[in-house]
């Protein structure tokens, strides 16, 4: 998994920088971020099996780093997550064009990602969305969110406040199709004040929201393009 | 990390939008309300000690008109003391810059989500106190100008009480352009905002709103357009249709002087309604005591079967005394 962005920088940026930490800051930042989406993408657009989808997958991320394709990327033109698609749809192409079957990688470094987790997931993804670029797009929406929580999870954890944690996860997280528990079992299950209860979960939302906007901020290719996508994700003006 | 499931992360944007009550009094409890603009919360009042509702614009709809609008709305609130009336205790702006304000929390049912067992005398009690509220707000000068079902607290005692004046009308008060409707707005789908000029703009619920308010007829909205709502809110209470419902029909045949009282309230023309929403009222009262309703002209069958329940105890009195003299008469005759 990622670690937490430490700056407001955009990861093309970053990409592009010659201190080595930042730049595998910014490569795991990207990879987290996307690698379920263009896994999903490869085996539900492009139709590719699981073994050659995952080799895939990581060939795309070293191939997109190897050949610079990143310096192309104009902000005024496209959205990032819009650009990165396009890459990967422009890759398989490429791939597919020059062999009869699609090469898996071959001297790939192995990016420690749980394809296995990922390939069961395949079949809801196939009966949530049909249309590619809103899977992609739903899916890299829901990456973003659960490196959020992993993110407030870790600060949480170094802050000392797991207890705020938990009571995120019970009311926040596991929230169960008949709606979240109440305060008060909360209060009573933590062994807390009620007052206590909205006061921790009041931190940990704004956290959260703190953390979700940052992970959004790096991920973008500029500015202009955080606050939009800010606007769409969360409805939120951002300054 | 498990797959979040889509309700999760719905559940995560929903609560990470939600305000940032730091640097105020208030302290977050829970949603209990929303609507197209806004979120309606409990709240703890640090201060005072006391649970209030604190309205907050959403943050997708917290421009500049948006913002006016509430603190309008909390405006218009604070100069309408009434007991059926929502009292406002404070107004702010939260550190994001979106405008708040604070009331006191209602606990009640709202009326269209009321179950059906009130007696019809109940129901039309319960109509008459709406209309002595909305009554006080045109003598104060405002204009609801979205009654109906929806927007009535019900409280554990058969009080009432009027809320949502976010799109009230103020007598002497210029008329400001409404928010816009775009697919960031997410109005709700029974709530109409729609245009930019003073002429033409609607604002209000289909079904319950009078035709010179669905035209946008904005110079023309008095206390008639209320009464129009008001209209359709006792056709709601007598018959069960509330024509906000999908497919819905009326449960119940009208006695035939309220489905007049009805018909004269909602009359196409303002000029053939009832004045005011006290008028109205008291035909309603009038139908209650049993004497005649004003806008219904009644047979010599339903004018003696209406004098019969009216006088009913003191006939059967005055049966009884009777029928006790008669037997007083045979005892002596035998």
């Amino acid at each position: 998994m990622a670690a937490f962005p430490q700056t407001r920088t955009s990861v093309v940026r970053e990409l592009r920088s010659r201190d080595p930490e930042v730049y595998r800051r910014a490569f795991d930042g990207l990879v987290a971020a996307y690698w379920k989406p263009v896994y999903f993408h490869l085996r539900l657009r492009w139709d590719i099996p699981h073994a050659d989808a995952q080799d895939l997958t990581q060939e795309f991320f070293l191939r997109l780093l190897e050949k610079r394709y990143l310096d192309r990327y104009d902000p005024a033109r496209s959205r990032f997550r819009t650009f990165l698609r396009l890459c990967l749809d422009r890759f398989i192409a490429n791939q597919k064009k020059t062999s009869t079957r699609l090469k898996r990688g071959g001297n790939t470094v192995p990016l420690s990602l749980d394809f296995a987790g990922a390939d069961q997931e395949v079949g809801v993804v196939a009966s949530e969305y049909t249309d590619p670029e809103t899977r992609f797009h739903r899916e890299w929406v829901r990456s973003l969110f659960a490196l959020a929580v992993e993110d407030l999870r870790r600060r949480c954890e170094e802050t000392d406040k797991t207890t705020h944690f938990a009571l995120f996860q019970r009311y926040d997280l596991e929230t169960p199709d008949s709606g979240p528990v109440s305060y008060q079992s909360l209060a009573q299950a933590f062994d807390l004040p009620v007052s206590q209860v909205t006061n921790h979960l009041a931190w940990v939302r704004r956290e959260f929201r703190r953390l979700l906007l940052e992970r959004l901020r790096h991920l973008c290719g500029s500015e202009r393009e955080f606050r939009a996508e800010a606007k769409e994700l969360l409805g939120v003006e951002v300054t | 990390m498990n797959r979040l499931p889509d309700r999760t992360v719905e559940h995560l944007r929903r609560v990470s939008e939600w305000p940032d009550l730091s640097g105020t009094r208030y302290t977050l409890e829970e949603l209990i309300g929303q609507g197209g603009m806004g979120w309606v919360f409990r709240a703890a009042d640090r201060e005072l000690s006391r649970e209030v509702a604190l309205k907050v614009l959403r943050t997708g709809a917290s421009d500049q008109d948006s913002m006016a609008r509430l603190r309008r709305e909390a405006r218009v609130l604070a100069r309408l003391e009434h007991p059926g009336i929502v009292s406002v205790h404070d107004v702010g702006t939260l550190a994001d810059g979106r405008v708040f304000y604070t009331m006191k929390l209602v606990r009640g049912v709202r009326l269209d989500q009321e179950t059906d067992d009130r007696s019809l005398p109940d129901r039309l009690r319960l109509f008459l106190r709406i209309c002595e509220t909305v009554a006080f707000a045109h003598a104060h000068g405002v204009i609801h100008r979205d009654v109906k079902p929806g927007n009535i607290m019900v409280g554990p005692y058969g009080e009432v009480l009027v809320m949502d004046w976010g799109i009230a009308k103020l007598r002497e008060e210029p008329e400001s352009p409404p928010p816009r409707l775009d697919s960031e707005s997410q109005a709700a789908p029974d709530e109409i905002f729609i245009g930019q000029t003073v002429e033409g703009t609607i604002l209000g619920t289909p079904g319950y709103m009078a035709p010179e308010q669905a035209k946008g007829q904005v110079g023309l909205i008095d206390a008639r357009t209320d009464v129009y709502a008001l209209g359709a809110i006792l056709r709601y209470l007598v018959t069960g249709f509330d024509p906000t419902r999908p497919g819905a029909a009326p449960a119940r045949k009208p006695p035939p002087p309220l489905a007049a009282v009805v018909e004269r309230a909602q009359a196409l023309d303002p000029a053939r309604r009832y004045s005011s929403a006290l008028e109205l009222a008291d035909e309603v009262a009038r139908f209650l005591d049993a004497r005649p309703v004003l806008a219904y002209r009644e047979g010599p069958l339903e004018r003696a079967r209406r004098l019969g329940a009216k006088y009913q105890a003191a006939i059967l009195l005055i049966l009884a005394y009777l029928a006790m003299r008669l037997l007083v008469m045979v005892t002596r005759e035998l």
